[in-house]
């Protein structure tokens, strides 16, 4: 098995060893949480606890935050919930979760930086019917950080709803459904260095009761059926917590930048306000998928897109609907895990440039 | 009647209902452990070698559950547990048909199901379809005949649990799945209880769908499967889509950890399940004779002979189940499922199978495991007895004890 310099946080971030320690804490707890006897409790008392540490650092109350399984349901869970008989309306740039499930919305454009439109937001909400209209937080593509608060403001005045996908910005910058104003707001454990398997989406007090997706034994105040995943849970409440005291890694990311565009690489969307840990890449000429194969091969593990359509060798639709053209489909991802020190830029510095020399020969008789 | 293979000391807790969750197994959580740290990366990542290999880790658990339950590793969709299972299994098929033009609209369950397959159920008469609720006889069980004149209205979709969560009760599912093949429904099963507990062979009986969990099973909480038949295919709809992982049935990233942790469970169990039934069984006989010879009365709810090893479901004479529960804190066992427990609701499966809510009320569900000891079961008994017999809450330890 080889080992990998690992600079792809944006597909999974690496398990924080407070999220290890309350696993396996949990694992030890064998009670169903929902049942009455010394077992149940103890485990209802972890399950409790865990809400409440969530709750709180995502600027909600316990009461309105519902576990699922993960980020996608919970975008799901969302769009379902609160969005029947709304018009629908979602940014270019959204993650497949909330795209597929809002299916035939109408699309909120964003600007050659990967920010969303706010006057066409505006223009879009003015005088139709009531809208649910999803935005997120952080790109996971790009690191984008968009408008959330403006648009909250503008989709309130306009009696729309907003869902926040914060999927990518949680634990990485500050995150709160009070301070944002949106109505909703989805999470996921294991891309803030919490295990898989958990995810939660937090809801504004107004809107706290919505329609289940999975039906079942009444968990969950009846918004989630099933048995709650406590250990993945517990994890989940401990990395939320921990995951707000990292380093910076801006200079991190930074470093890595230097060393791409000086090979010629494009950096997109780095004008924006963004994620600290995340750049996007783009090598003109050249395909991404070759581009991270050659960098896996020695020993660098980054992506070029979201990791779920991984495999599917398409252009980014994040980079298209920033105008990329063809760079769209000549971009990686590198995104630094929260653990992420200067042995990961060194290692970039010398791959990089000697993957980047090899694809443009082995390109030059055609470019020729 | 106290021989002398009698262990000393029971564990304590004793924990006694392994219906509504089993401990982790500790071998199921050392296989796990380094996919929560070294191994960490998105089983979607294929591009890079961190990805990669949790994909394999992912690939050889569906190995390992496919091969418990006599199926094809490609016939199984990981999910977050038999919840969600049961959901996708049963609105997923009457939503394809609905799309597809199948103007079947009937979906044939029985009340002593799941809560999440009997919401399901009934959610499906809002988007049009007939929900047809069966009875089940008194000992817990389906009469075939019943189903036969249920399907003489054209069905889409039987669903039928191979063992019951509260009541231990294994119904006959080849015999059922062949009726509705035969009345060209789809059949789903809901395999949570009997999964590791009976031998099951999804292929050879014609089952079209079945619902996995991992925590019912000695694996982690938060991971499940679903069974979808291959040949001939069985075509659902996603409850929510996204990235399209599982072959567009079930979105969002695969929890890796958890479903190496599901496999092992599975592989366990498929070493294990033979030696492991005979134990249980022979504890079970112990704790319901002598629980016999204490309380003259008790009675067992539930077939007797179709029933998985570990479960009793039993009646006192003269005591609630809450009362009972009370005085003994130390001991783990239940009212009912877990779901519900809650709430103060008499159980419904207990209300099918003709108990008043009165009787219901004096109803236990106990559960033994793979961590269960003799001394667990016999100071269940003892301790349930001396409770029962109104003896002083200070005194049940030491009586049970004695």
């Amino acid at each position: 098995m080889r080992t990998a310099m690992y600079l792809d946080a944006n597909a999974t971030e690496p398990l924080r060893p407070e999220a290890r320690a309350a696993v396996l804490a949990a694992m030890e707890a064998t009670g169903n949480p929902s049942s009455v006897h010394a077992a149940g409790r103890r485990a209802r008392r972890i399950l409790e606890d865990s809400r409440e540490a969530l709750a709180a650092r995502f600027g909600g109350r316990p009461g309105d935050l519902v576990f699922t399984s993960g980020g996608t349901e919970a975008d799901a869970l969302a769009i379902r919930g609160l969005g029947a008989g709304r018009r629908l309306i979602v940014g270019a740039t959204e993650h497949d979760a909330v795209r597929a499930a809002a299916d035939g919305a109408d699309v909120l454009p964003v600007d050659a930086r990967g920010v969303a439109d706010l006057t066409a937001l505006a223009a879009l909400l003015d005088g139709g019917p009531p809208a649910l209209v999803c935005l997120m937080l952080a790109n996971n593509e790009t690191g984008t950080i968009q408008p959330v608060a403006e648009a909250a403001a503008l989709c309130r005045r306009h009696g729309a709803l907003l869902h926040v996908d914060a999927v990518q910005a949680a634990g990485r910058v500050a995150t709160s459904l009070a301070a944002l104003g949106p109505h909703s707001l989805a999470v996921s454990s294991h891309k803030l260095g919490g295990p898989m398997g958990a995810g939660a989406l937090l809801l504004a007090p107004e809107v706290s009761t919505v329609a289940p997706l999975i039906a079942g034994g009444g968990q969950e105040r009846g918004r989630r059926g099933g048995t709650p995943p406590l250990p993945a849970i517990a994890g989940f409440a401990a990395a939320a917590v921990a995951a707000g005291e990292v380093a910076d890694l801006a200079p991190l990311r930074d470093a890595i930048e230097a060393v791409a565009t000086a090979c010629g690489a494009i950096m997109c969307g780095g004008d924006a306000p963004r994620l600290a840990n995340t750049t996007c890449l783009a090598l003109p000429g050249v395909r991404a998928d070759a581009q991270v194969i050659a960098l896996d091969l020695d020993g660098i593990a980054v992506s070029a897109g979201a990791a779920c359509s991984s495999g599917k060798v398409t252009a980014s639709h994040v980079l298209a609907a920033m105008g990329l053209g063809a760079l769209a489909g000549q971009a990686i991802r590198v995104s630094l895990p929260w653990n992420a020190t200067t042995a990961h830029v060194a290692a970039f510095a010398r791959t990089y440039p000697r993957m980047a020399e090899r694809l443009r020969q082995a390109l030059a008789p055609r470019a020729a | 009647m106290t021989g002398s293979d009698q262990p000393p000391r029971p564990n304590r807790p004793v924990y006694l209902d392994n219906q509504a969750t089993t401990r982790c197994d500790p071998r199921v959580l050392s296989a796990m452990l380094p996919w929560f740290t070294e191994h960490y990366g998105n089983p979607h990542s294929v591009e890079h070698v961190m990805g990669t290999e949790a994909e394999a880790a992912v690939e050889d658990a569906r190995g390992h559950v496919a091969a418990l339950i006599g199926a094809d590793a490609k016939e199984l969709v990981f999910t977050s547990g038999a919840t969600e299972s049961n959901n996708i299994a049963i609105k997923g098929a009457a939503r394809h048909a609905l799309r597809t033009g199948n103007e079947r609209r009937r979906i044939i369950t029985v009340a002593t199901e799941h809560k999440c397959v009997l919401e399901s159920v009934a959610d499906l008469a809002g988007e049009g379809f007939e929900p047809v609720f069966l009875p089940v006889r008194a000992d817990g069980l389906l009469e075939p005949d019943v189903l036969r004149a249920a399907l003489a209205v054209p069905t889409l979709l039987v669903s039928i649990m191979a063992v019951n969560n509260e009541i231990g009760v294994v119904q006959d599912i080849p015999a059922l799945a062949a009726m509705g093949k035969q009345a060209g429904a789809l059949f789903h099963t809901d395999i949570a209880q009997a999964v590791g507990k009976i031998p099951l062979d999804l292929t050879g009986w014609k089952v079209d769908l079945a619902s996995i969990s991992g925590h019912k099973v000695y694996g982690p909480k938060g991971v499940g499967a679903l069974y979808v038949r291959r040949r001939p295919r069985v075509r659902l709809a996603p409850l929510f889509s996204g990235g399209g992982q599982e072959r567009g049935l079930r979105s969002g990233t695969l929890p890796a950890p958890l479903i190496v942790g599901l496999g092992e469970a599975c592989r366990l169990a498929s070493s294990e399940m033979a030696e492991e039934a005979k134990r249980l069984t022979a504890l079970r006989d112990r704790l319901l004779d002598r629980m016999r010879d204490r309380i003259s009365g008790i009675q067992v709810n539930g077939s007797e002979q179709a029933r998985i090893p570990g479960n009793l479901n039993l009646t006192f004479p003269a005591a609630t189940a809450a009362d009972l529960m009370a005085r003994v804190p130390d001991l783990c066992v239940s009212t009912g499922s877990a779901c519900s427990s809650a709430t103060i609701e008499p159980s419904y499966v207990l209300r099918a199978i003709g108990l008043t809510d009165e009787a219901a009320a004096r109803t236990l569900r106990i559960g033994m495991g793979r961590f269960t000891s003799a001394a667990d079961v016999d100071y269940a008994v003892a301790a349930l007895a001396a409770a029962h017999a109104g003896a002083p809450v200070a005194d049940i330890e030491r009586l049970a004890q004695a």
